[in-house]
């Protein structure tokens, strides 16, 4: 499923980085540690965080994150838009909490092929 | 073994914070290397760069690469490390409460840099800096040894001439 799919079946608002929103979504990964997000992501997760500021895009560039989503109604700053668009990774917005987008996203067979 | 990417590190400069380690991530996809490997450097090289954002004084981080593996070296010109083995545990921070804030400051990043990393040496001194070396094999045959290596960022600079 890609990053659009996503996007308009849980009706995320895109904030930026919408030239990656064809990226392939294998497996979501819920965190605000930066440091536990580099040790436990994995490559094609959609990435549920509340921290907004632009270095959630290093972390999504070098683990090869599928997107962003911002919970709790969190909103990013002028410079993670830029840094998203520049990257060309998507920063998706919602009102809801990680626990029930990540359990939307299990619940629509997202997850690893092992769970 | 030749340098292919020197960067210097800013202290407190969160705006440019891990472009040194994205730098050598496109770097080495480029070279069209191991993506395990990759992957293992793009960690280590993060946690590395932001210790020095966070924690040293303006640094280097640099990247060299031949057949066998990929070697990270990172320097700062910071106040040094007061107890390494406390540092390397788990949960350990000093971070400050803003930055931990920010997300960082967890205290897992050196943990983390022991676990992807296939030889890492970290060295510090007092009011002096910090130097780590990290080594990533593109298959298994060195082992956890760094035996004979030429550290090209420690031989150009030492502690002294970082800042």
């Amino acid at each position: 499923m890609k990053v659009r799919d996503i996007q308009s079946e849980f009706n995320l608002e895109i904030a930026a980085g919408s030239k990656g929103l064809d990226r392939e979504v294998t497996d979501g990964y819920c965190g605000d540690l930066l440091s536990d997000v580099m040790a436990n992501a994995r490559r094609g997760n959609l990435w549920f965080t509340i921290q907004s500021h632009q270095n959630i895009l290093a972390v999504a560039v070098l683990k090869e994150l599928a997107a962003i989503v911002l919970v709790n109604g969190h909103r990013p700053d002028d410079d993670t838009r830029a840094r998203a668009d520049k990257e060309g990774i998507p920063v998706l917005l919602s009102s809801g909490s990680s626990y029930q987008l990540a359990g939307r996203l299990y619940t629509a067979g997202i997850k690893k092929k092992d769970e | 073994m030749g340098i292919i990417k020197e960067f210097k590190i800013q202290s407190k400069d969160f705006v440019h914070a891990g472009e040194g380690s994205m730098d050598i991530r496109n770097t080495l996809k480029s070279l069209d290397l191991d993506a395990d490997v990759i992957q293992r450097v793009s960690i280590c090289a993060y946690e590395a760069e932001m210790n020095v954002v966070m924690h040293g004084g303006d640094g280097i981080i640099s990247m060299s690469q031949d057949e066998t593996g990929v070697v990270i070296e990172v320097m700062d010109g910071g106040p040094g490390i007061d107890d390494i083995n406390l540092a390397l545990t788990e949960g350990y921070t000093t971070a400050g409460v803003e930055v931990q804030q920010m997300g960082f400051g967890a205290g897992m990043g050196l943990p983390n840099i022991v676990r992807n990393s296939d030889y890492f040496k970290i060295y510090s001194e007092k009011k002096k800096g910090t130097y780590l070396v990290m080594c990533f094999w593109f298959n298994n045959r060195i082992g956890n040894e760094c035996r004979g290596r030429l550290f090209t960022l420690w031989d150009n600079h030492k502690y002294n001439e970082v800042v």
